[in-house]
């Protein structure tokens, strides 16, 4: 490893540019040759903000306010338009989230590639860049054709798409590339072949990386170093393996804790709150409020930062003290005799509008238990769900619940069987009514029931409690609440008719790492509390581990692989499950593998 | 291939469209509580009068057959003859379309590249000096009927504060319409301001939305002179609204003008249609509503068309 | 057990959030809007009982600016001119708020129903309304007179029905991103009847877009009736009609202006100020909107 510095930050500040607030502050990092430093934090931590101020661009309203940023020595904030111009695209690039978005719909991919090197004076004719454009096609593994490069963007898949993207950021061999997210919205197939091309391009022409992401996986398997941050603020970085292995901050084990593994049988721990946002920072370490073992030393002074082993440095007065991180373990895989089956999946069939999605899928939940129904994108997971819980109609075969056989549409289906059987949605800034409180939210099964304004509103308090929300919830409006807040808020409704089946599709697939831990611990005491029976729907193979006990793996609408979690997680038999598991990146094994 | 469908669909549309539009046009135009001829030939007139009158219009056929006979005589270009001076009414109303559609011509001619400039400059400059002042004038101009905007413009220009353009047109009958450009001056004034502000807000927020996609983002991030941004990666995604934009300005134009032509008596068909509708003059009605009819909705078409050929993910539909 | 529990910050104040009406009031181009808009109503409605003369009382030559007795003078038939603006305005006032009003009704339910019913039915009703769109309301309207004549009843017809699918396109196109988010699918996994779901969850979160689009639709209800009396079909012969005195008046412009000046600028006031409310209505949802969408 070259000591030679190519990426090199120093306290860089950025701020908001009406009101001077901080978005990020005191960020020094720095990236030799060929290296890959993984940014890590969550959503506001203000790391996108830092990756994309390595192309000296800030959005509308943000502006950096202060610090430096040098690529091989070459200032970069101190510049006019054009000089910087003229380093974005050659020196420094920059793969974006989401490319569907980010390549141009009017322009063919090839024109696209092109005028990179284009405007950045490449060769000295045109036949040398169309040369380079075939060249780095071929690195990131598409084909260089003509008939290809002639191709708009949407006519390319999602990870055709993404590679396009890699091929222009990589097109005039920078000596920085910033990369934001890229595998988000990926399968984890595509994911991993576009996290090797990273790697590889990276080592082959000796590109210093900064790969900003919140997924601790992807960064344990791909990054050389990786920077924590919270709240604007780095907290702690280090080698990837002292970091994962020895961190000092609490904040630091909290995120390993909360990461689902697929290699470890250790359930995640999760945290609830939310970090700060700019503006409303507190003078003293931003994490002493969500902090167990926060003293008023911390909310005095930001910790300095301090060396505690080999280039490895953290921000913390209680650096490596211990911490209790215990996790809920779920219930134990209950063998059960006989049909004590609380929901019954019996070769279904779904479909839109003729096309079919879902073939001849049958699986039980077992009463008091929980099923997660895996699947990626396209799987038929969501349509099967839907099925379920009635809100789709196109679906035949048989599904009972308790014994009784369900009607296709809810609206069909008797009052106290809709009740029975209740459903959790994804996105939880849309499963809310905007303009109800928060309790007559949760009490509006119950009204639906028969049940009258004061009986509702009692049991949406204690339903309140249970999900460890205060009563006083009740009558907040949805948009003063976090994330986090909605999703209890919406299990509480859903569970305020005493139901016997949960369905819960993705329901912590939008939130943050240490919030989706702390609400799967959610359920899982609710379900041993209350002996809930659940279908837990998700793409996040990882996480299934630490909350069910049996594993339903579907593709393609069919079922492929089925069986109690432990096995089908360790010794799958399927050849999909087997390709499945080897794709998703795991963090036990890149720090095994060293 | 795929283009062809595409267009054809549309074609289809649009003929259905008017199709349904003439059933409309005739229908309304029956729904007369008393006889037509008596409503023409006045009180006094005598029985015989009367029905001779039905007899040379054909008004004692049955509805289906005076609704057919009308069609094809659309199709083959006599629509008919008029009840006023019994001719046929493309004879005298030529001259009229003609120069109608010299004046929303000119009018287009105008205000289509006003509004893309005032719209993409409002857009570029956004929540500025010239955004502001444009939005709020723009507010004022759109809300005001066209003959308020006329009248206040006669006011200020023709007869009370300054005496520069005549309040009103003189085009004699078989003179080209270009023969009095000065008085057409208000005219064009007045349906340029009439639909102006409507136009350049649609352009504005079509360029805003360009101008903050993530596409455009990337093309600076990738080091991109600001004016190949602008012109290589903005302008190709905003040009594919701009075809509506120019149908809806056409569009606007087409109805304004029976106003605009009776507030500077205009020998348009815009006042041709007033003075057919005060005269019961159903024929002359019937016709004028198909053909503005059929001009917006070749403009729509035209649009539409336009469009797909603009926008590459509409060209190369896989489907 | 895990770290401390932290319930979102401090106790808030729960207010429910500001619909795009409360957030408009404080723009000052709504404020101004609705003086105006109060101003020229209450002129529409009330002028009758505070006009000095009658509204078809001769008072003097025809066409004279200064005449004893009057603030500007006479009109072409020797009324008087501020007499006849105050009498001028009801009947364009409530012809128009009736129309829109009924345009609103029908409009809204038929465009909620196509937004929440998706496929066919939301095929066959956009598409009949699309029919309707393909012609400029003011031309029906002069059909429709042609035969019939400017009855009341007939133009708030013409208006309403001419209306309504603009209504309905707008309040469809709102109500689709609504219908799929997922509160909308909790309450039919509940069962709730479908004329509830319309009621109770999608009207109250179309209201912004909805608002502005009345208002829109109230501007030029009242210009396309105005413009009917301009040609000449107002509902009474001779009547105080402002767009009709517009026209009337035109020919003595040069002697005596106020004739068309006055009621001109009383139909300009009308509209540019439910014009200015339409716009804060439309600037405060997209705020709100896009305050939202920050999530």
């Amino acid at each position: 490893m070259s000591d030679e510095i190519t990426l090199d930050i120093r306290d860089l500040r950025i701020d908001v540019a009406e009101t001077g607030n901080d978005i990020v502050d005191e960020v020094t990092l720095r990236i030799p040759r060929g290296q890959v430093l993984g940014l890590v934090g969550e959503s506001g931590s203000g790391k996108t903000t830092v990756g994309l101020a390595v192309l000296g661009h800030a959005r509308k309203g943000v502006a950096i306010a202060g610090g430096s940023i040098d690529i091989n020595g070459h200032s970069l904030l101190a510049r006019e338009a054009k000089e910087l111009r003229s380093m974005r695209g050659s020196l420094v690039t920059y793969v974006p989230q989401d490319p569907s978005s980010s390549l141009n719909p009017a322009l063919r991919i090839g024109t696209q590639i092109l005028e990179v090197l284009e405007h950045h004076g490449f060769g000295r004719n045109q036949r040398e860049r169309h040369e380079r454009v075939e060249e780095v096609m071929a690195e990131v593994a598409l084909p260089g054709v003509p008939e290809f490069l002639r191709r708009y963007p949407h006519q390319l898949s999602g990870g055709q798409q993404q590679r396009v993207g890699l091929a222009m950021a990589f097109a005039c061999r920078p000596a920085v590339i910033v990369l934001d997210e890229p595998t988000t919205g990926l399968d984890v197939s595509t994911q991993s072949h576009v996290l090797a091309t990273v790697r590889d391009l990276c080592h082959q022409h000796g590109v210093a990386a900064l790969y900003v992401t919140h997924d601790l996986a992807v960064v344990a398997n791909l990054a050389d170093r990786v920077a924590v941050m919270y709240a604007g603020r780095i907290v702690e970085q280090g080698p990837t393996k002292d970091i994962f292995e020895r961190a000092q901050h609490p904040y630091t084990r909290h995120l390993t804790a909360a990461a689902p593994d697929i290699n470890s049988d250790e359930p995640v721990v999760g945290l609830r709150g939310r970090a700060p946002a700019p503006g409303k920072r507190p003078g003293g370490c931003s994490f002493a409020l969500r902090c167990e073992l926060a003293t008023p030393e911390c909310s005095a002074s930001f910790p300095t930062e301090r060396e505690v082993g080999n280039a490895h440095q953290v921000r913390c007065h209680h650096a490596g003290q211990p911490q209790h991180l215990t996790a809920v373990a779920p219930p134990a895989l209950l063998r059960r005799e006989g049909d004590d089956v609380a929901l019954r999946i019996s070769a279904v069939n779904a479909g839109y509008s003729g096309l079919q999605v879902v073939h001849d899928v049958s699986f039980d939940v077992p009463r008091g238990q929980c099923v997660a129904l895996v699947g990626e994108s396209g799987s038929g997971k969501t349509t099967l769900t839907r099925s379920v819980g009635g809100l789709h109609r196109e679906w035949t075969g048989e599904i009972l619940l308790e014994g009784t056989a369900l009607e296709q549409s809810a609206r069909d289906r008797p009052t106290a069987q809709r009740l029975s059987i209740q459903y959790v949605f994804q996105n939880p800034y849309s499963s809310l009514h905007p303009r109800r409180t928060v309790g007559e939210s949760v009490g509006r099964p119950l009204r639906v029931a028969g049940a009258s304004a004061r009986e509702a509103d009692l049991a949406a308090a204690e339903m309140l409690e249970r999900v460890s929300l205060t009563a006083a919830y009740a009558h907040r409006y949805p948009d003063q609440l976090s994330g986090g807040e909605r999703q209890r808020v919406a299990i509480a409704r859903a569970l305020v008719c005493k139901p016997s089946v949960l369905v819960c599709d993705e329901v912590t697939s939008a939130l943050d790492v240490l919030v989706q831990a702390a609400v799967v611990e959610l359920l899982v005491g609710l379900q041993r509390d209350l002996g809930l029976s659940m279908l837990f729907v998700t793409h996040n193979l990882p996480l299934v581990r630490s909350l069910a006990q049996q594993v339903v793996v579907l593709a393609d609408g069919k079922v492929v692989e089925a069986g109690p979690t432990e096995q089908v997680l360790t010794r799958p038999e399927q050849a999909y499950t087997q390709r499945l598991l080897a794709d998703t990146p795991s963090i036990a094994a890149a720090l095994a593998g060293g | 291939m795929g283009i062809l469908k595409l267009v054809l669909r549309r074609l289809a549309l649009g003929v259905l469209t008017l199709f349904v539009v003439s059933l409309a046009v005739f229908l309304l135009s029956q729904a007369l509580p008393s006889d037509p001829a008596r409503a023409v030939l006045g009180r006094e007139a005598t029985e015989e009068n009367v029905a001779a009158f039905r007899a040379q219009y054909g008004l004692d056929q049955p509805m289906i057959t005076q609704y057919t006979t009308w069609i094809k005589g659309l199709l083959q270009g006599e629509p008919g003859v008029s009840y006023s001076n019994g001719q046929p009414i493309m004879d005298f109303l030529g001259d009229r379309i003609q120069n109608s559609l010299f004046l929303m011509f000119m009018g287009s001619l105008i205000s289509i590249p006003l509004s893309l400039v005032i719209g993409s400059y409002a857009a570029l400059r956004r929540d500025k000096a010239f955004d502001n002042a444009n939005s709020v004038s723009s507010l004022i101009l759109a809300a005001m009927p066209e003959f308020v905007l006329g009248a206040f413009l006669v006011v200020l220009f023709a007869t009370n504060v300054w005496n520069i353009f005549p309040a009103t047109i003189r085009i004699r009958p078989g003179e080209p319409p270009w023969s009095d450009m000065k008085g057409m001056i208000l005219p064009l004034m007045t349906l340029t301001l009439a639909v102006t502000p409507y136009v350049s807000r649609v352009v504005r927020a079509s360029m805003i939305e360009v101008l903050e996609s993530d596409y455009v983002e990337m093309g600076r991030l990738k080091g991109l002179p600001e004016r190949t941004v602008l012109w290589r990666h903005a302008m190709p995604n905003a040009i594919g609204p701009t075809f509506q934009v120019i149908a809806l300005n056409v569009a606007y134009m087409a109805g304004g003008v029976v106003v605009v032509e009776s507030l500077f008596n205009f020998p348009g068909i815009g006042l041709a249609m007033r003075d057919a509708v005060r005269d019961v003059n159903i024929p002359v009605v019937q016709f004028l509503a198909m053909f503005i009819s059929f001009i917006y909705v070749v403009t729509n078409l035209a649009a539409d068309i336009g469009t797909i050929l603009v926008t590459p993910r509409l060209r190369t539909r896989l489907k | 057990m895990t770290a401390i529990d932290t319930p979102s910050a401090a106790p808030v104040e729960s207010r429910r959030p500001d619909g795009p009406f409360r957030v408009a009031l404080r723009m000052w181009r709504t404020r101004i809007g609705i003086v105006l808009l109060l101003l020229l109503v209450s002129i529409a409605l009330f002028g009758p009982y505070f006009a000095p003369y009658g509204e078809q009382e001769f008072v003097g030559q025809p066409n004279t600016r200064h005449v004893p007795g009057t603030l500007l003078g006479t009109d072409y038939f020797g009324q008087d001119v501020v007499s006849r603006a105050l009498y001028g305005g009801r009947s364009i006032l409530i012809l128009a708020v009736t129309s829109t009003a009924l345009a609103l009704a029908f409009g809204i339910a038929i465009g909620l129903v196509a937004a929440y019913n998706r496929g066919r039915l939301d095929d066959v009703l956009m598409r009949t309304m699309d029919i309707s769109l393909a012609f400029p309301q003011l031309l029906l309207a002069l059909v429709a007179l042609t035969t019939i004549g400017p009855e009341p009843w007939l133009i708030v017809a013409i208006v309403a029905i001419t209306t309504t699918p603009r209504i309905a396109r707008i309040t469809r196109g709102a109500a689709v991103p609504v219908v799929e988010r997922d509160f909308v699918g909790a309450a039919e996994a509940l069962g709730e009847s479908r004329p509830r779901i319309l009621w109770s969850e999608l009207l109250p979160n179309v209201s912004g877009p909805l608002l502005v689009e009345a208002n829109l639709r109230l501007t030029y209800s009242v210009g396309l009736i105005a413009s009917l009396g301009f040609l000449g079909f107002a509902t009474r012969v001779n009547a105080a009609d402002w767009g009709l005195m517009v026209n009337e008046n035109r020919i003595a412009l040069s002697v005596q202006p106020w004739g068309t000046v006055l009621p001109a600028i009383a139909i300009a006031l009308l509209t540019v100020g439910t014009g200015l409310i339409a716009d804060g209505l439309s600037r405060a949802s997209a705020g709100i909107d896009r305050a939202k969408g920050d999530q």
